[in-house]
């Protein structure tokens, strides 16, 4: 088998970034379960979370490519 | 029926020749960006040259796209002074999600967003953007100090805390929002090339392998129509950042 070991390094980063849009989105879903109205004040709240976390994922996804 | 071990798409796939002569400009994620601007103007101009109390199916459509931004972009997340920053914010969405469609538009089939020049090139807007409101308003001087050293925190947590706020305004925003946009078109992309060329290969190996084409090629479609919320949502995200830092820069201390 062949292949770069940064690949399963980028598969290894994206464990926190995808518990951490996991909990963001249930957390949103919670929110929007219990108080309906509130929909719009959570959502830009829900999706600034969720890109941050994301970020991390994605710094893993270039550094897997640039660190050949 | 000996062939060629499979090589997976990479970064490479990326890159194209240039259409004619030698430039960079004639290469296709450039005439891409072209078309997207003449795209959207005419779209936009033709949906508002016969703008009536009764909208036309275009006017809406138009009205719609304008409306969102406008309302819950610019409104929601700036507030008060959120009228002058709509034509910015409008630009900006428009031509993100005209282009990370082109991703999954037949025959373009590239988002152009997957090349990093352009995301930095708007990100570099943005900066400047936030950072001249900000320094407009407050001045250099309580605008360093706001952004440094946030009131109601102990003294000893500055030591920490300022240069964090500092690097977060200088370098972590600007980097992560160019990042995020081009990261996510590029795997995308990736992911897309990955399953159509594993499908072409496994069409032309032995026949056992020819079913589990069907698979990569449904894998395929399927993951086309996920790319497609991907890149109105990535579009919707680095605008709602956009405005993000815009009202940060615009907000009182508090």
């Amino acid at each position: 088998m062949k292949g770069t070991l940064s690949i399963v390094g980028f598969g290894l980063s994206t464990i926190g970034p995808g518990t951490a849009t996991g909990l963001i989105f249930a957390a949103y879903i919670n929110g929007v379960a219990r108080q309906p109205e509130a929909r719009s004040i959570l959502q830009p709240i829900a999706f600034l979370g969720f890109a941050l976390a994301e970020a991390l994922a994605i710094f893993g996804l270039v550094l897997a490519f640039v660190l050949k | 029926m000996a062939q060629p071990a499979f090589v997976p798409p990479s970064s490479a796939d990326f890159f194209f020749k240039p259409a004619f002569g030698s430039s960079f400009l004639a290469t296709k994620p450039v005439m891409l960006v072209l078309f997207s601007v003449i795209l959207i103007s005419v779209f936009f101009a033709v949906s508002a040259r016969k703008a009536a109390v009764v909208p036309s199916r275009l006017q809406f459509a138009g009205e719609m796209v304008y409306g969102f931004v406008r309302n819950s972009i610019g409104q929601d997340v700036i507030g008060a002074e959120y009228q002058r920053f709509v034509p910015f914010l409008f630009a900006i969405f428009t031509f993100v999600l005209t282009n990370n469609l082109f991703g999954v538009v037949p025959f373009m089939q590239f988002p152009t967003m997957s090349h990093i020049g352009f995301p930095v090139s708007i990100t570099i807007f943005v900066y400047f953007v936030y950072h001249y409101v900000a320094i407009k308003k407050k001045g250099l001087g309580r605008y360093l100090k706001e952004m440094c050293f946030m009131p109601g925190v102990p003294k000893a947590v500055y030591i920490i805390l300022a240069p964090v706020e500092f690097l977060t305004f200088f370098a972590v925003r600007p980097l992560t929002l160019a990042m995020r946009l081009f990261g996510n078109m590029f795997a995308g992309h990736l992911l897309l090339l990955l399953f159509t060329l594993g499908g072409e290969y496994m069409l032309k190996s032995a026949l056992f392998v020819k079913f589990f084409a069907i698979l990569s090629f449904g894998l395929a479609i399927g993951m086309s129509f996920f790319e497609i919320g991907i890149q109105c949502l990535q579009a919707y995200i680095f605008t709602l950042l956009a405005a993000l830092y815009i009202a940060g820069a615009l907000a009182d201390a508090h």
